[in-house]
């Protein structure tokens, strides 16, 4: 059996059965990486080591017939953005190039408690900010399906990895698509939970009231074994929902005759590239012939959406990004150089008489921030503080994050009502299939435009997921997006896997050359 | 409403730097404004909504007042939270002087 094309729930019973040993299984998938990520580059680091000592733990166990948990043995990747304990965490910034966390984030050790082997931590665009993984110091990932193109983002690196077969489940972090965006450019399954349904605790903040941590893999129950094991209350983060975590597996096969599907037409219009509008509605005929009804619904104030959701964003960035000092953790610029130039700069001023310049002039430890931040963080990083910043500042915050935050009420309304009349809302993912490298990277608007599609379920905390329902002509992976109301994801999960019973899209995987 | 149909000024960005703690050289500060000027244009469009008699929605789950148990339990020792600070001498952060100047 070709270990690396099985499902999670496949190695799960394969492991169980002792058919395959967790060391042998984890060799497997580690030889992949090294054949392959090399050219995909969906690791930002492997920690080998620690996955073969945890591999052989889990062995020992099982011969002994001890207990192991849900996931024992199943290689497991981690977006860069969790913290593992005495692990690297660089969130894809120079600023954390050699972070190491003094503690495993509530997700990574519900992992470890699991029993899942953890592979690696996967790149990202830098503290998520991008929709690429472009923006990561560690260089772009590639998109196994097209090289030339992006994986997506910012969870690029985990929907690369399942895509290339480096891991069969991967953790990622979704704040504004940031999981179903690169799930749908890489052709996996991706799922954004309800805000709170996962914990937070130990995930590197970007935007506090929209990030969610999420699953992908290639099928609706892996995703569904996954989240099993990662949601759940947890006392370190307040915002975490205090509600019981289903058994999202058991309910994969209730039939979904009945199941009222809205569409949104103005999601059809201009700027949804046809092949994407196709396959969307070829998707949503499958559920009609699996007894679904089709009603149009309308979300009068999503046109808003992107709009809303960069102010918020990027004012919650602004501030949660303050902690990055050069005093606590991470990167601090060189002292000596620092005040050899401010004892410079205030020589010229005095010389030129200008008093008033030499009065204004940082003092140390302001330049000692300013010089270590404008070092740390990359040019996106340093937009987003910026706009935050600016929409917060004195005189701005009632037109600028007070106004969005009431537009945001409006949006979430709007989702209440049309959850009145559907169960489900579908459409697509995104505007367009996997764009090139490099092709958006001096624009960021256009960047941001992109995320139409997903940033209404972060600021409504609604699940949403992302499934592969497609290729391009030329071979690119297509999408199709399933909405729900708070707490649903168990109807998301049943949806998807249904479909996946219809189609194989799933099963498609890129001819990816390997390097050996 | 103030703040709405103004592109920002090179100073403004300038100011905003100062704010958000950042150094900009000054090919950054021009390319800054240029492009957080189309991104402001842009997300002014919610102007035109009426948003008057709206509750602001700052969090989608809504909780108030959560609570803990007041325990005491271990938390990280200071020597784990020393562990990733650029410069520290077992103790404290050091940090430049910031006063005697």
């Amino acid at each position: 059996m070709n270990l690396l094309a099985a499902s999670a729930t496949d190695l799960v019973r394969l492991l169980e059965s002792g058919d395959v040993s967790s060391v042998d299984l984890t060799r497997v998938f580690l030889e992949r990486i090294k054949s392959c990520d090399t050219a995909v580059h969906a690791f930002a680091s492997v920690t080998q080591e620690a996955a073969l000592a945890q591999a052989r733990e889990l062995d020992e166990l099982r011969a002994g017939g001890k207990p192991v948990g849900k996931l024992a043995g199943v290689p497991v990747a981690v977006k860069d953005v969790l913290c593992t304990k005495g692990q690297l965490t660089t969130c894809g910034s120079r600023m954390l190039a050699s972070y190491a966390p003094p503690y495993d984030a509530t997700v990574i050790t519900r992992l470890r408690a699991a029993g899942a082997v953890l592979l690696g931590k996967t790149n990202m665009d830098e503290f998520a900010m991008g929709s690429s993984t472009e923006t990561s110091f560690h260089g772009p990932t590639e998109n196994p399906w097209d090289r030339q193109r992006t994986p997506g983002g910012s969870s690029g690196g985990a929907a690369a990895a399942v895509a290339a077969s480096m891991a069969s489940l991967s953790v990622g972090s979704d704040t504004g698509g940031s999981i179903r965006q690169p799930a749908a450019f890489c052709g996996v399954v991706g799922l954004k939970p309800t805000y709170g349904r996962v914990s937070r605790y130990g995930l590197v903040a970007f935007a506090s009231s929209l990030d969610q941590v999420g699953p992908l893999a290639s099928t609706a129950e892996d995703v569904a074994l996954l989240l099993e094991v990662i949601a759940g209350h947890d006392e370190r983060d307040s915002t975490s929902a205090d509600l019981p975590v289903p058994s999202y597996g058991e309910l994969l096969s209730e039939p979904l005759q009945g199941l009222r599907i809205g569409i949104v037409e103005s999601h059809f219009a201009e700027g949804l590239d046809g092949e994407i509008e196709e396959s969307v509605r070829r998707a949503v005929a499958i559920y009609e012939q699996l007894g679904a009804t089709v009603h149009p619904v309308e979300l009068p104030h999503s046109r808003y959406a992107i709009a809303t959701y960069y102010i918020i964003a990027s004012c919650e960035a602004s501030g949660n990004l303050a902690r990055y000092d050069g005093a606590h953790y991470g990167h601090r610029t060189d002292e000596g150089r620092m005040l050899e130039e401010l004892a410079e700069e205030r020589r010229l001023l005095v010389e030129s008489g200008d008093a008033d310049g030499a009065e204004q002039l940082d003092g140390p430890l302001v330049r000692m921030y300013r010089r270590t931040r404008a070092e740390g963080f990359g040019d996106e990083v340093k937009r987003r503080i910026m706009l935050g910043t600016y929409a917060l500042s004195a005189g701005y915050y009632d037109a600028y994050y007070l106004k969005a935050l009431k537009v945001r009420r409006r949006i979430r309304d709007d989702f209440d009502a049309a959850f009145q009349q559907v169960d489900v809302i579908a459409g697509p993912v995104t505007p367009t299939p996997a764009f090139p490298l490099g092709e958006r990277t001096d624009d960021p608007l256009s960047m941001y435009l992109g995320d139409l599609y997903t940033v209404s379920a972060n600021l409504a905390g609604i699940p949403a997921l992302s499934l592969p329902c497609g290729l391009t002509a030329s071979g690119l992976p297509i999408a199709l997006q399933l909405q729900a109301p708070p707490f649903e994801e168990a109807r998301l999960l049943r949806a998807a896997h249904q479909f996946q019973g219809e189609t194989d899209w799933h099963t498609r995987r890129p001819s990816l050359v390997e390097e050996s | 409403m103030k703040g709405c149909q103004v592109s920002l000024s090179l100073a403004d960005v300038k100011k905003v730097a100062m704010l958000a703690r950042l150094q900009l050289s000054d090919t950054e500060l021009e390319r800054m404004t240029h492009q957080l000027g189309q991104i402001v244009d842009y997300v002014n469009q919610l102007a035109e909504l009426d948003t008057e008699s709206v509750t602001p929605l700052s969090h989608a789950g809504e909780l108030v007042n959560v609570f803990a148990e007041d325990k005491p339990r271990p938390g990280l020792s200071r020597a784990e939270v020393l562990s990733g600070a650029p410069k520290q001498d077992d103790e404290c952060y050091r940090v430049p002087a910031v006063l005697g100047e």
